[in-house]
């Protein structure tokens, strides 16, 4: 009995999401051919987005919207590439490639803005994201085309400066995905895409039991005492943040190569916030996050984005109101499980105290 | 005789011009317990950290004098260099990370590791680590001090006594360890797991290593140690063979100070009521650093009562606990009425006042104006100063009046009652926040360290005011480090140890017995007896 009882409280946001999901896979009514195809696809395409988040929440800097600057690290390798007509499988690991010192460095900037602002990691990546877009609005908006000579149909309209707000990713769409895929259905399983996310789960762990990851791990539960036993903890935070910031630029390449079109100006701008929203829907913390409950959060999200229109038109005859009613929950309930997260680290303290009083 | 251990040398340090040590030499002898004894702020600490190398001495100029290890002259700039150096530390705070296992914990940054295909091209820092090697270096470490603890268990769910034996066997693991430093390591220990602890330290001397013991029980100290230290504000009393002293002795050396000749302010016998006014029963403060662990106490009515002890010890927690603003469990009855727990706000309904050890955190609006602070809890919980009406307006004829009237009355050295507090020296915030409790025109007041931080001369006049505000009728428990100042004022004097009451004496009781108490003995154990104090 106990043993239930603890289940369902360590995992209240997950439970809780399931059943709102199972509620909305009901009113749906949908195919299951269909609901199968869109969440296969959905997985595919955001699972290593959310991945790359799980290193910075071991090493104790908090769910970091710093994947923000790995994604615009990926799509500035993508608005070259385009423009040197790279293609295939090949342009695109090339494009990786090209990625990767970019995302090395712009993780090592935030690592280091983010060891000044110590305990407040989250809102001051969040900021840091917005300023990123900002620097990154004026050099693809504004310096392109006056500034930058850049000359590229597919990227330019002549008469204007600044790149078209939607790029055509033609020649690397599908470049993964459709390296070997499989039949069911309806449904093309990209049998590569998610060999890459199990090799990358599988990194990660394998990580964690290195000694940089049992320092990452000594650092994220206390920075003081980790420090003491004579561990680099500023050095070792940013090491975190460029990993994730790599893997989220890796990670936006993988999701706009599926897509087939760039978003010049939206596309980074909601992957912290969803990648986020994800990993607590899957039962993370602040401070604790598996690759299990990534790829379970990464699921259930996007299980409530597929149904929910459906659901909504079923239930209140407007698939709008079931987009409204979507945000609404898939935030509220992302809203009290940190509430949750802060009650329970308040609970303990108390704990601690009953036990002391009673030794 | 062969070559000492450690040998510190005419060590003397300042701080800003302060100085906190001057000329301590201490020897320590290989396989030797040595116990280093002192009040808070006697200079342990600073010692200990000169010896560790610590930041906060090399970032304030370092010190002077010379640390010989094993005979030969080293100058640690950094605790790594000192770890290296053999030297180990156990924490007075636990330095273990709740979320990692036992054999993590022992072999925290110091992991075996083997190389895997990664490593050999990204380097050493990405070998596996060898969860085998380290399990068996952890579970002989533990063996040595006779723990049948698992090796694999989260620390998160041990018993704080059992914490303690990790943090040492960690510091054994260690194969150069050859002074192990362990400051106040049975201050969290229950009396049996303390006699286990003791039990392992001179195993662990008897294996060679030297150990160097800073501890308040004295008790303790009798027991193990072959050599005594006794620090008393940064100069050393004494130091000697353990045959040398008596606990007596020791309690009297370590507190022993002349009361100031100022005088004791309230010298007159009052005539005490033996009206209780407030009764605390079993109370538990959970105020980080300052734990109560369940104290009854009373406080009669007109009197002044001091509540001291040494620092960490939890007498800040009790009028923090009483007035709510720390998580407490427990009974408090102020005249006859239940004092609802946890409620800052009930405890001011009730009428009970507090001037806070935390004055610009918790005691003042800093960015606000001295009028303001002065009527701010009055006008929050009691209503006044507001003009009649449902909108409950200021009334801001009635505060300037009153700011100035109190201004006068307490002594407020400021330009008037407009000017915002940040800029008032320490002295004249405290008067303020006296100005407030008084505003509130408490029965009873609590007052925690009301002299912390404040020029000599507002010391004495902030005193003055509080024995005035007592002969006016209002009952003050007073909470301060500084002993010779409670004694000045108090009519008695609470020792609290450990988070429990340790026992009450009379403000001219000897320094022994207030050493004694404040070091965790009841006056009877030594044969002194305890006194009738009221």
């Amino acid at each position: 009995m106990s043993h239930v009882k603890k289940f369902v409280a360590r995992n209240a946001v997950p439970i809780l999401f399931a059943i709102v999901c199972l509620l909305g896979v009901y009113y749906a009514k949908m195919p299951g051919q269909f609901l199968f195809m869109e969440i296969v696809k959905r997985m595919a395409r955001n699972s290593f987005l959310v991945l790359s988040l799980i290193i910075p929440v071991v090493a104790g800097m908090g769910l970091n919207f710093g994947i923000v600057l790995g994604a615009l690290a990926g799509q500035i390798a993508l608005i070259l590439s385009t423009h040197w007509e790279w293609a295939g499988i090949g342009g695109l690991a090339l494009t990786a490639l090209l990625a990767t010192p970019m995302a090395v460095v712009f993780g090592m900037l935030a690592g280091t803005v983010l060891n000044k602002a110590k305990g407040r990691e989250m809102i001051t990546s969040m900021v840091m994201g917005f300023f990123a877009n900002g620097i990154y609005q004026f050099v693809f908006l504004f310096l392109v085309g006056t500034v930058i000579p850049f000359e590229n149909e597919a990227l330019r309209i002549s008469t204007s400066p600044g790149l078209r707000n939607t790029v055509n990713l033609s020649r690397i769409r599908g470049a993964l995905d459709n390296i070997w895929t499989i039949q069911y259905g309806f449904t093309k399983i990209p049998i590569v895409t998610f060999l890459i996310i199990a090799l990358l789960a599988i990194a990660i762990w394998a990580f964690f039991k290195t000694k940089l990851g049992q320092d990452f791990r000594a650092v994220g539960q206390d920075r003081h005492i980790a420090g003491v036993a004579g561990i680099q903890t500023d050095r070792n935070r940013v090491l975190a943040i460029v990993f994730s910031t790599v893997l989220a630029a890796w990670g936006q390449i993988i999701f706009l190569q599926n897509i087939g079109t760039l978003n010049t100006y939206n596309s980074h701008e909601q992957v912290g916030t969803f990648a986020i929203a994800a990993l607590l829907i899957g039962g993370a913390s602040v401070t604790r996050a598996t690759i299990g409950q990534a790829l379970m959060g990464t699921f259930l999200f996007h299980l409530l984005f597929v149904v929910s229109p459906s659901a909504g038109q079923a239930i209140f005859g407007s698939a709008q109101v079931g987009e409204y009613f979507r945000v609404f929950v898939a935030y509220g309930i992302i809203a009290i499980s940190l509430a949750l997260h802060a009650w329970r680290s308040k609970s303990l303290v108390k704990a601690s105290m009953e036990e002391d009083v009673s030794a | 005789m062969s070559v000492p251990v450690l040998e510190m040398k005419a060590i003397s340090k300042s701080f800003y011009g302060n100085q906190v040590l001057n000329n301590i030499n201490l020897t320590v002898n290989k396989g030797e317990i040595h116990c280093l004894v002192g009040e808070n702020g006697a200079g342990k600490s600073t010692l200990m950290n000169i010896l560790f190398g610590m930041s906060v001495i090399t970032d304030t100029g370092g010190y002077d004098g010379d640390i010989l290890i094993n005979g030969s002259s080293v100058a640690f700039n950094s605790p790594k260099a000192a770890i290296e150096a053999g030297i180990g530390m156990v924490h007075q705070e636990f330095m273990l990370l709740p979320g990692f296992t036992v054999t993590e914990n022992i072999k925290l940054n110091r992991e075996d590791t083997k190389p895997n295909v990664f490593s050999r091209v990204l380097g050493r820092k990405m070998e596996t680590l060898n969860r085998k090697k380290m399990a068996s270096d952890a579970r002989s470490a533990l063996d040595k001090l006779g723990m049948s603890i698992d090796e694999w268990v989260p620390v998160a769910g041990l018993p704080v006594g059992y914490l303690q034996f990790v943090e040492i066997a960690r510091e054994i693991d260690k194969e150069n360890l050859q002074l192990l430093v362990l400051d106040e390591p049975t201050a969290v220990l229950t009396e049996s797991e303390a006699e286990q602890f003791l039990t392992v330290v001179q195993r662990l001397a008897d294996s060679g290593i030297s150990i160097l013991f800073i501890t308040h029980r004295l008790d303790e100290v009798m027991a193990v140690a072959n050599h005594i230290t006794i620090l008393k504000d940064g100069e050393l009393v004494r130091s000697g063979r353990t045959g040398e002293f008596t606990i007596a002795q020791m309690a009297e050396l370590m507190v022993g100070r002349k009361v100031e000749t100022s005088g004791r302010i309230s010298s007159e016998k009052r005539e005490k009521a033996k009206t209780k006014v407030l009764e605390v029963r079993d109370l538990a403060v959970d105020m980080p650093g300052e734990r109560l662990r369940g104290i009854d106490l009373d406080v009669y009515e007109g009197e002044i009562l001091g509540i001291g002890g040494l620092a960490g010890h939890g007498k800040i927690a009790l009028a923090n606990g009483v007035m709510g603003l720390y998580t407490s469990r427990g009974q408090v009855r102020y005249q006859g009425i239940d004092v609802p727990l946890n409620n800052p706000r009930e405890a001011l309904n009730l009428g009970l006042a507090f001037v806070s050890e935390d004055r610009r955190g918790v005691g003042l609006v800093l960015e606000d104006s001295i009028a303001n602070n002065i009527v701010l809890t009055s006008m929050q919980t009691q209503e006044k100063f507001l003009k009649p009406g449902p909108l409950k307006l200021k009334d801001q004829k009635q505060i300037t009046a009153h700011a100035l009237e109190s201004i006068e009355r307490f002594d407020i050295r400021c330009t008037g009652p407009e000017q915002i507090v940040r800029r008032l020296s320490g002295g004249n915030q405290q008067k303020v926040c006296i100005a407030r409790a008084f505003t509130q025109n408490p029965k009873l007041l609590f007052v925690s360290e009301p002299t912390r931080g404040i020029d000599v001369g507002a010391k004495s006049r902030v005193l003055e005011l509080i024995v005035e505000l007592n002969r006016m009728g209002v009952t003050v428990v007073i909470t301060s480090s500084e002993l010779a100042e409670l004694r000045s004022i108090s009519d008695r004097i609470a020792i609290i140890y450990e988070g429990k009451l340790s026992g009450i004496l009379a403000p001219d009781a000897p320094d022994v017995e207030y050493g004694l108490l404040m070091a965790g003995k009841s006056l009877e154990e030594v044969g002194i007896g305890e006194r009738q104090t009221n």
